[in-house]
């Protein structure tokens, strides 16, 4: 068999040159839904950092601003500190496994609809139409010679391409500073270079996927899809050609000529024609079907042009298909949609962000945290007493200033105080001025009688003055000499 | 041999180099176009480099390069740059009185900053890391001072040193060597004393006349010592030279002349305030003995009590 003595040539080569997709306009159900749901997610883009928020005078008026030279992340009334980066992860976990439960309940809905990919493919094929026109325009332009005509309209097309670009690459930065103060910053040159770096980076990649490697990003680049393809299962929902239905296709004049012969697909290419990816959805599941549902459109439009029943192509199970196949009745969407895996989805998504909820409810907004000087361990004063040196370091969360009180106890005759201040003067309690959304650094002496053991466990708290349920505290070692 | 070389591989249409292994064959592919780019492009990076930048050794030093960069003049740029930008702060430092320091929240922080970066340098010899000292040189984090503890007195005795030879500012003071005035009893006795003053040994009997005699006129009738003769307490729990009895017998009969240079001839006056400052903030730091500091202290303690009520 000369034919298979060679697996390479057998499945042809591994890579293929991209065949230009012209996707045909479409107006139908699932096109005005993505229509809304593109207008949706651009705005939230576009819009969130312009957003103010107001959070007293000590702290930034953006209502989501990730500040990385402060190290703080304001969301809303939401603000995290560096050590509270758990938030975030926890944040992206619900973010994974919501992926997990968007896909084991409705499919690929992610990809259809509101990955950034398609968002920003979707735009760039819009403005593809409103410069070269529909399809079968474009595919004549683009086979067509270079004249001055297509040269000017690629030049306007390129030129749009990149004016989206750079607005999309524009937008992202407004997330980390002040959008008003970095906006004029820019356009003065008085921004960072990091801002018109990647303002640079987001333009270039904006204007190479979405302009020019589309649906090559979904198929070859990004993973999701092939961690989808695991995922799914005979309950996950698929755009469907249903070809019991549909087969053998045949033209309205043939079918008119011969019923029995003939199926319900009249073999128009309009689903073809109208797909983003270029793919034929009638050769079944595939994966550069991001399930967009604009196949469902323009079918059911055809299907009415032609007097027969919608839903040749449709949102469909494989255990659906199977049943009505069979003619038998399918699940009930109820049952399809509540299935032990979603609701075990659900259940770790919604455990993690209950979680997430009462911790940030909880979480006290002063923290402490006590050092023992270690050079010297202690040091003996003039009557015998023996001073320890502690570094106090008070996080104070809230934006604005506050005064705690730093006590010790559960050391014995034990004082308290401050450089500045004296030893006669000292009790075991010292109000301390915090500035806000800030960590203050106190250097704090303790001083105890010198006969006792070599170490000695007690506390320091901290309180805010006005409110004494809110504080921390640490246990520290009191050290003296050895006897 | 030339003809195998010459055969061409079929499923790829790449020559074979013309080694076999097992009827393995070695294919004669071509370097991918980009790595080859990169290589040259490499090369000429090379070359760029070696015309800007000192590259190729000569006999004695190595080729200038066309920009003229060294890694010391670099250095010197950062340095400047650094002054450049700590000279405000600096200014503002030299600018205030000493008094005053402490109450500047800002600068103080600062002056103990750059104050412990110079006693790491030019202190730890003597004092220690930890400015803790050890026998014969001062614990600077105690309550006890030699010669004062308020900022005024750290500075003095960190500008003119202490017997220092050469100065005549210097703070000074000479113990006699008791050794050579008293006899071996008698210096027993006055051990004894001494121990006893700060609550640790028996009472002797000519102790209290021989101390009253020698000793009083600058550690003072109760023994507390005389800042202005640094002059030590020999009644507290802590001793520079040791306090156990073969320490104060040691000092009383040999005396102790404890060194420590004068900073002013070596240090700027900036540098002389942070260490000053640095000093001060170890724990021990006093406030200045005058009527002002005391209506001051009065103040503080007022404040204290009323945090306390609140």
């Amino acid at each position: 068999m000369p034919e298979t003595s060679d697996p390479a040539a057998a499945l042809g080569p591994l890579y293929e040159a991209r065949k230009g997709v012209y996707p045909k306009a479409v107006d139908g159900f699932f096109r005005r839904f993505k229509w809304a749901i593109m207008a949706f997610t651009l705005a939230v883009y576009y819009i969130t950092p312009w957003i103010r928020w107001d959070r007293g005078e000590y702290a930034p008026d953006q209502a989501v601003l990730i500040d990385m030279a402060n190290r703080r992340f304001y969301m809303f009334q939401i603000e995290i500190w560096p050590h509270e980066f758990y938030y975030v992860a926890g944040m992206l976990i619900m973010a994974g496994i919501g992926l997990f439960l968007v896909t084991s309940a409705v499919g690929r809905a992610w990809c259809g609809y509101s990955c950034p990919q398609t968002v920003w493919t979707d735009l760039f094929q819009h403005v593809d139409r409103f410069v070269d026109g529909d399809r079968n325009a474009q595919m004549r332009l683009a086979n067509g010679p270079w004249t001055a005509k297509k040269i000017g309209k690629r030049a306007l097309k390129y030129a749009i391409y990149l004016f989206v670009a750079f607005w999309t690459g524009g937008a992202w930065i407004m997330y980390f500073a002040d959008a008003p103060t970095l906006t004029v910053d820019f356009w003065t040159g008085q921004a960072a270079a990091i801002a018109y770096i990647t303002v640079a980076v987001l333009t270039a990649t904006t204007f190479v996927f979405g302009g020019f490697m589309r649906e090559q990003v979904c198929i070859y680049m990004c993973p999701w899809p092939r961690i989808q393809t695991a995922m799914m299962d005979e309950k996950s929902l698929l755009v469907t050609y249903k070809d019991w239905r549909g087969e053998q296709r045949g033209s309205v004049k043939k079918a008119a000529k011969e019923p029995e012969a003939f199926g319900d697909c009249v073999d128009c290419n309009q689903c073809v024609a109208v797909c983003p990816t270029g793919i034929d959805i009638r050769e079944g599941p595939q994966i550069g079907c991001i399930t967009c549902a604009l196949c469902i459109d323009a079918c059911d439009s055809v299907m009415e042009q032609v007097g027969r029943d919608r839903g040749l192509i449709d949102y469909c199970t494989l255990d659906d298909a199977e049943a009505e196949k069979a003619g038998e009745a399918p699940t009930p969407p109820i049952k399809t949609l509540f299935r032990p895996r979603t609701v075990i989805y659900f259940t770790i998504w919604s455990a993690i962000g209950a979680a997430m909820l009462f911790t940030l409810g909880q979480r006290s907004r002063l923290d402490l945290s006590v050092e023992h000087g270690r050079n010297p361990v202690y040091v003996q004063l003039s009557d015998g007493t023996i001073r320890n040196n502690y570094v106090v370091k008070i996080r104070n969360m809230e934006t604005r200033p506050r005064s705690v009180n730093l006590r010790i106890s559960g050391l014995d005759d034990s004082v308290l105080w401050m450089a500045g201040g004296t030893r006669a003067q000292a009790g075991n309690k010292l109000t301390i001025n915090v500035a806000p959304d800030s960590t203050g650094k106190i250097p704090v002496f303790v001083a105890a009688p010198g006969d006792g053991p070599a170490q000695t466990s007690f506390d320091i708290t901290v309180e805010s003055q006005d409110d004494a349920e809110v504080g921390d505290s640490d246990e520290i070692v009191f050290e003296r000499p050895e006897r | 041999m030339m003809a195998k070389n010459k055969q061409v591989d079929e499923a790829t249409g790449t020559d074979f180099v013309g080694h076999e292994w097992d009827g393995i064959e070695e294919l004669d592919t071509p370097m991918p176009r980009w790595w080859v780019w990169t290589f040259y492009l490499t090369i000429i990076w090379g070359i760029v480099y070696l015309i800007l930048y000192p590259a190729w050794p000569m006999v004695n030093s190595a080729t200038k390069g066309v920009l003229g960069w060294t890694s010391r003049g670099e250095l010197a740029a950062e340095m400047s740059a650094l002054e450049k930008e700590r000279a405000p702060i600096l200014k503002a430092l030299a600018d205030i009185p000493l008094k005053d320091l402490p109450a500047n929240e800002r600068l103080m922080q600062t002056a103990i900053q750059g104050g412990q970066a110079a006693f790491k340098t030019h202190c730890v010899q003597c004092h220690g890391s930890g400015a803790a000292g050890s026998k014969g040189y001062p614990n600077l984090n105690d309550d006890e001072w030699l010669w004062g503890g308020d900022m005024e007195a750290i500075q003095y005795s960190i500008v003119n040193g202490i017997r220092n030879p050469d100065h005549a500012d210097t703070r000074f003071s000479q113990m006699p060597a008791f050794g050579d005035i008293l006899s071996a009893g008698e210096i027993d006795a006055l051990t004894s004393h001494v121990l006893n003053m700060s609550e640790r040994g028996k009472l002797v009997a000519n102790g209290a006349a021989l101390y009253e005699q020698n000793c009083a006129v600058c550690h003072g009738a109760d023994g507390k010592g005389d800042r202005a003769q640094g002059a030590p307490s020999l009644t507290d729990a802590i001793s520079l030279y040791g306090n156990d009895a073969d320490s104060i017998r040691h000092s009383i009969s040999k005396s102790r002349q404890g060194v420590m240079p004068r900073w002013n001839d070596k240090l700027d006056p900036v540098t002389i305030k942070m260490l000053t400052a640095f000093v001060w903030s170890r724990g021990g730091g006093e406030q200045p003995v005058s009527s002002e500091a005391d209506t001051g202290a009065d103040a503080s303690a007022t404040g204290a009590e009323n945090a306390g009520d609140q």
